[in-house]
C-alpha cells in the first residue's frame, strides 16, 4: 500500500461534531458515515489501493459545496473531491481523516446554446451525457475517454482527460470555456466564461489537470462541435512494431491527420480477438486502427491515400470498412481492450506514459525484456499519433509479491518513458500512483515551485493533499510517518 | 543598445542576470523584438532584458509534430523551417507590426507571452493550446521546466498554460516547444453579403454549426478584404477535393442569406492574412484599439454599446476588434460593453498616457486577485519582471 499521511488526531477526535456540522449543511441523505455505506468510496479505478474516509458528502449545489469547504477549512479537515471514481492513478483515493466530496448529485445540464456552440453543465454530468444530450441536434462534446459512460466532466477537468479522438480534437483543456470553482476558503469564483481566451492569467489552463488540488469545480462551460458528416475506420496489420511505427510516420508525413490512430501490439491483438472476435489478424506483431471523417466520398479519398501508404510497408492485412457496421466491428476489439485483458488476468495495472513517437520500437523492445525479467505479461495499446502509451501489466492480486512486482515493473516503464524524452503521464494523472516518481521528471526546485503554487490556492494543504507531490516535501504533511 | 539593455547570450547568463536584478531590486522590461511594446500598460523598468541572444530552432521532428526553439527566434525562421515540411503554426499567430507601427519580425517568446492567436483559433485552438513545453527563468533567477516535448502530458501543474499569456510577469521564457501540424493542401473562402452585424453573425453561426469544418469565420466591414459591402467570410482548409466539395455545400447552405462569392487560393489567403493582422479594422495611427472577447452572439451588441464606428469581428463574432478615439470616456464605454456581454477585453493599443491611466484588462474577482497576487509572489517575489505590464502595482 502506498504511504499516506498520518490522520490528524484532532480531526478524528472531533468526528461527531464535524459530522453534525456537515448534516446541518446538506439535505437529507447527503452525509454518509456508516462504515458499510462508505465502502463504495474507499477506492477508485486503481482498486489496489483502499482507504475508507471519515465521511462522504453529496452536495446538490455550489452553495452547499462552498459551505462544506468553509466548515472543513475552519476545522482543518482534509477533503478529497470525487466524480465517478474512475481515476486510474488513485486521484480520488480517500484519506482516513478526509471528507470525500462526491459531485454525482450535481448532474444537471444547465444550458445548451447551439448558436454559440457551448453547453453549461454541472460537474457531475457524465462525459457521454453531454454528447447524448446534444447528439440528436448533430453536435458532440469532443474529448472521449474510454470511460466516458461513467466518468464525469468535473473529473475530466481534474485530470485533463483525453480520448481516442484527441489527435484531431484535443484533450479536455482544449475544449473548455469556463468553470465555476469553489476555493478551499469556500469562495465561489467564475473563471473564463462563454468566450475564448479571457485576458489575464490563464487560471482555466492551470486548474485543468490540477487533480482536485486547487479547488472544487462545480460547473463547467464546454465547447460543443457539429458532428462531421460521417466517419469510417480501417485496419492495417504489420510484421513488426518497427514497421508499423514507420507506417505511422509516413501517414503523419503525408499531411493526413486521422481523427484516431491507435496501435496495438501482439499480446493486445490476441487478447482483444479472443474477447471480441473482431477479426483481428493473429499473425501480426502490430496493428493500427485508423479513422477518418467527412462525406462518404471524402472518406473514400482519405482511406484510399492511407491504404496506399500502408501498402508500402508490406502489410499482413489491410481492411477498409465499407459500412458503419464494419467500422464498429474494427473498433469493437480496441474499445474492449481493457475488458479483454481483464479476462486473461482479472488484475492488471494500466500504465499511461507518453513517449516521442519515434521511440516506440525501442520502448516496446525494452518493455518486452522487462516483462521477461519480471515474469509478468504485458499488452500494449498506444495512441500512436500523440505518443501516449498504455501498457497493461497483468498480475495476481491474491499474491502480494505479484502486485509489488507489477508496481516495480510499471515504475520502470515510466522511468523509461522519461528517459527517452517523454513523461510519466499523458492523460490519467499522477494521483498517488506516480506521486513518488515525480522526482524522475522534475528537479526539487521545480517541485517546490509547483507546491508553492498549490499553497497559493490552498495554504493549509487540505485539498487532496496526498496526491501528485511526494509527501516528504509537502509543507503541511510533515507529520507523515 | 544602451547600457540599460541586458542581452545575455544563453539561458545560464540570463538566469544570472535575473538573479542579480532580483538581489538589487532592479525592475526588468522583458523584450523579444519589442514589436508589442505598445501593448497593455507601459512597463516602468530601469533595464531591459533582451531575449535576442537566445535564438534558434533546437529540435524539429515533423513526424512527431513537435518543434522547439529558443524564445528569441524570429517567427519567419520558424515558419520557413515548417514550410519546408509542409507544416505550419496551428494558431496562425498574427505579427501585428503594422498595427503597432513597429519593425518586425516578432519572436516566438513574444508570441507565446502574449498568447495571440489568429483566425484559426476557433477551429485549431489558441497559442496556449499548442505550447507543449517550456523552459523559463523565474523572478529569482531559477531555471525551470514544465511540460516536455511530447503531445500529451498531464504530469504536474500546467505552467505552460500559466506562463502563456502572462506577458512575462511570471517568468522569462527561454525555450518553447510547440505542437505543429501539416498545412492544408488547399484553401477557399465563402463570402456572403450581409445587411448588418447581427445577420452577419447568424451566417457565421450557420457555417460553424455545419459539418464542413469551417476553419475561420469573420465579419468584414464594407471594403474589407477588397470586397464590396459588409461580408461574412468563412474559410475551408483541407485537401483540394474536400475544399471543393465542402465549399460547394457551404455555398448552397448559405445562399439564402445573401449574395455568395467563392475565393480560392491566393485570394483566400490574402484575405485571411489581412484579417489576422486586423487590417480591415482601418485603425488610424492616433486611435486606440481594443480587443474584446465574448460569446459570438454578443459581438454585434458590443459594437453598438461601445459606440466605436470601426469594428472587425473574427472568431465567429466572438473576437471584436474596435478602433476609436483614445479617450478615457471611450475606454469606459468599451469596458462597460464587454462587462455587460459577460466577456473580456484588452486595451490593445493606445498612447502611453491612456494605457498608464486606465485598467487595460478586466479586474478579477477579489478572491482570484488574492490568489493571483500570491502566485506572482511565488514566481517573482521581488516584483522585477515587467512590473505594471498587466495591472498597476503588480
Ligand atoms: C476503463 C477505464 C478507461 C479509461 N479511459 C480513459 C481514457 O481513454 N482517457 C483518459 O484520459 N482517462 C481514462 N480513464 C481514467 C478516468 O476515467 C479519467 O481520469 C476520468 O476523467 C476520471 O473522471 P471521474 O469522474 O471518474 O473522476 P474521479 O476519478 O472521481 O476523480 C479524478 C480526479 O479529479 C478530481 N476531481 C473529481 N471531480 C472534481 C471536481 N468536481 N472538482 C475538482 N476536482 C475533481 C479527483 O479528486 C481526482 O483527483 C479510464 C478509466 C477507466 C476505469
Amino acid at each position: 500500500m502506498i504511504r499516506l499521511p498520518d490522520p490528524k488526531p484532532e480531526v478524528l477526535a472531533r468526528r461527531e461534531a464535524i459530522l453534525a456540522g456537515l448534516r446541518a449543511i446538506l439535505p437529507e441523505g447527503g452525509v454518509i458515515s456508516e462504515p458499510l455505506r462508505l465502502k463504495p468510496y474507499e477506492t477508485d479505478g486503481l482498486s489496489a489501493y483502499r482507504q475508507p474516509p471519515l465521511a462522504v458528502v453529496l452536495p446538490t449545489s455550489t452553495e452547499e459545496v462552498a459551505a462544506v469547504l468553509r466548515l472543513c477549512q475552519a476545522e482543518g479537515v482534509r477533503v478529497v473531491p470525487r466524480g465517478a471514481g474512475t481515476s486510474l492513478s488513485g486521484g480520488a483515493l480517500p484519506l482516513a481523516d478526509a471528507v470525500v466530496i462526491g459531485l454525482m448529485r450535481m448532474n444537471r445540464i444547465l444550458e445548451v446554446d447551439y448558436a454559440n456552440r457551448l453547453a453549461v453543465v454541472e460537474a457531475g454530468v457524465t462525459n457521454l451525457g453531454i454528447t447524448n444530450h446534444v447528439s440528436a441536434d448533430g453536435f458532440f462534446y469532443a474529448p472521449d475517454p474510454s470511460s466516458q459512460l461513467a466518468c464525469m466532466i468535473g473529473g475530466n477537468v481534474g485530470m485533463n482527460s483525453g480520448g481516442a479522438h484527441c489527435l484531431k480534437y484535443g484533450v479536455t483543456a482544449n475544449n473548455l470555456l469556463g468553470v465555476k470553482l469553489v476555493t478551499m476558503a469556500g469562495e465561489v469564483v467564475e473563471i473564463g466564461g462563454r468566450h475564448l481566451d479571457a485576458a489575464g492569467y490563464d487560471w482555466l489552463g492551470l486548474i485543468t489537470g490540477s487533480e482536485g488540488q486547487l479547488g472544487i469545480v462545480t460547473e463547467v462551460t464546454v465547447r460543443i462541435l457539429r458532428s462531421p458528416e460521417g466517419q469510417r475506420a480501417m485496419l492495417a496489420a504489420f510484421r513488426g512494431t518497427e514497421i508499423a511505427g514507420q507506417a505511422v510516420d509516413a501517414i503523419i508525413g503525408s499531411g493526413i491527420i486521422p481523427v484516431a490512430l491507435e496501435f496495438m501490439d501482439r499480446p493486445c491483438i490476441h487478447a482483444c480477438e479472443a474477447f471480441a472476435h473482431a477479426g483481428y489478424p493473429l499473425d501480426a506483431e502490430a496493428m493500427l486502427i485508423i479513422e477518418v471523417e467527412g462525406s462518404v466520398a471524402e472518406q473514400d479519398m482519405l482511406l484510399g491515400k492511407l491504404k496506399e501508404i500502408c501498402n508500402r510497408f508490406d502489410p499482413i492485412s489491410l481492411k477498409v470498412a465499407q459500412t458503419a457496421e464494419e467500422s464498429l466491428a474494427i473498433w469493437k476489439g480496441r474499445k474492449g481492450a481493457f475488458g479483454a485483458v481483464g479476462r486473461i488476468s482479472p488484475d492488471y495495472l494500466c500504465m499511461d506514459g507518453t513517449i516521442p513517437t519515434g521511440e516506440l520500437p525501442f520502448v516496446l523492445k525494452r518493455i518486452g525484456e522487462m516483462s521477461a525479467q519480471y515474469g509478468l505479461q504485458v499488452a500494449n495499446v498506444f495512441h500512436a499519433g500523440d505518443g501516449n502509451l498504455h501498457p497493461l501489466i497483468m498480475f495476481d492480486a491474491n499474491d502480494p509479491a505479484s502486485f509489488h512486482k507489477a508496481e516495480s515493473f510499471g515504475a520502470d516503464i515510466l522511468k523509461l518513458c522519461v528517459e527517452v524524452g517523454g513523461c510519466l503521464t499523458g492523460e490519467h494523472g499522477v494521483g498517488v500512483e506516480k506521486r513518488d516518481l515525480m522526482g524522475v521528471q522534475f528537479t526539487e526546485a521545480e517541485l517546490a515551485q509547483q507546491r508553492a503554487i498549490k499553497s497559493a490556492f490552498d495554504p493549509a494543504w487540505l485539498l487532496n493533499p496526498a496526491k501528485v507531490f511526494p509527501l516528504d516535501g509537502n509543507p503541511a504533511l510533515q507529520r507523515a510517518a | 543598445m544602451s547600457d540599460s539593455v541586458l542581452a545575455p547570450a544563453d539561458e545560464a547568463e540570463l538566469a544570472a542576470s535575473v538573479a542579480a536584478a532580483a538581489a538589487a531590486g532592479t525592475p526588468l522590461a522583458i523584450e523579444g523584438a519589442g514589436t508589442k511594446r505598445g501593448l497593455l500598460r507601459p512597463v516602468q523598468a530601469a533595464r531591459t532584458l533582451s531575449l535576442r541572444g537566445l535564438s534558434g530552432i533546437t529540435l524539429y521532428k515533423p513526424q512527431e509534430l513537435i518543434l522547439s526553439a529558443r524564445a528569441g527566434t524570429p517567427l519567419p525562421e520558424i515558419e520557413a523551417a515548417l514550410a519546408e515540411h509542409g507544416q505550419h503554426l496551428i494558431a496562425e499567430p498574427p505579427s501585428l507590426t503594422a498595427l503597432f507601427g513597429t519593425e518586425g519580425p516578432p519572436t516566438l517568446g513574444g508570441l507565446v507571452a502574449t498568447n495571440l492567436s489568429g483566425p484559426r483559433r476557433i477551429s485549431g485552438g489558441a497559442m496556449r493550446d499548442h505550447v507543449m513545453g517550456i523552459r523559463a527563468v523565474n523572478g529569482k533567477g531559477e531555471v525551470f521546466r514544465s511540460g516536455g516535448r511530447v503531445l500529451k502530458n498531464v504530469t504536474g501543474l500546467d505552467l505552460c498554460k500559466l506562463l502563456t499569456g502572462a506577458h512575462g510577469t511570471l517568468g522569462v521564457l527561454t525555450e518553447i516547444t510547440l505542437k505543429v501540424l501539416p498545412g492544408p493542401e488547399a484553401t477557399g473562402t465563402v463570402a456572403v453579403a450581409v445587411a448588418d452585424l447581427a445577420q452577419g453573425v447568424q451566417v457565421l453561426s450557420a457555417g460553424l454549426g455545419s459539418p464542413y469544418g469551417v476553419s475561420a469565420a469573420a465579419l468584414l466591414p464594407a471594403g474589407g478584404g477588397g470586397l464590396a459591402g459588409m461580408q461574412a467570410v468563412l474559410r475551408l482548409e483541407d485537401f483540394a477535393e474536400s475544399v471543393a466539395y465542402r465549399g460547394a455545400r457551404l455555398r448552397a447552405e448559405l445562399a439564402g442569406f445573401g449574395a455568395v462569392q467563392w475565393l480560392e487560393g491566393a485570394a483566400s489567403r490574402a484575405l485571411w492574412d489581412a484579417v489576422r493582422e486586423a487590417a480591415p479594422l482601418g485603425a488610424e495611427p492616433g486611435e486606440a484599439v481594443w480587443r474584446v472577447s465574448v460569446a459570438p452572439g454578443e459581438g454585434p451588441g458590443v459594437v453598438a454599446a461601445a459606440g466605436c464606428p470601426k469594428a472587425l469581428l473574427d472568431w465567429g463574432g466572438g473576437l471584436v476588434w474596435l478602433a476609436g478615439p483614445a479617450t478615457e470616456a471611450r475606454h469606459a464605454a468599451v469596458m462597460a460593453a464587454a462587462a455587460a456581454a459577460g466577456g473580456s477585453f484588452t486595451l490593445f493599443r493606445a498612447p502611453e498616457a491612456l494605457r498608464a491611466a486606465v485598467a487595460v484588462l478586466p479586474a478579477e474577482p477579489p478572491a482570484l486577485a488574492a490568489i493571483g497576487a500570491r502566485v506572482k509572489a511565488v514566481m517573482d517575489p521581488a516584483g522585477i519582471l515587467n512590473p505594471g505590464r498587466m495591472r498597476a502595482g503588480l
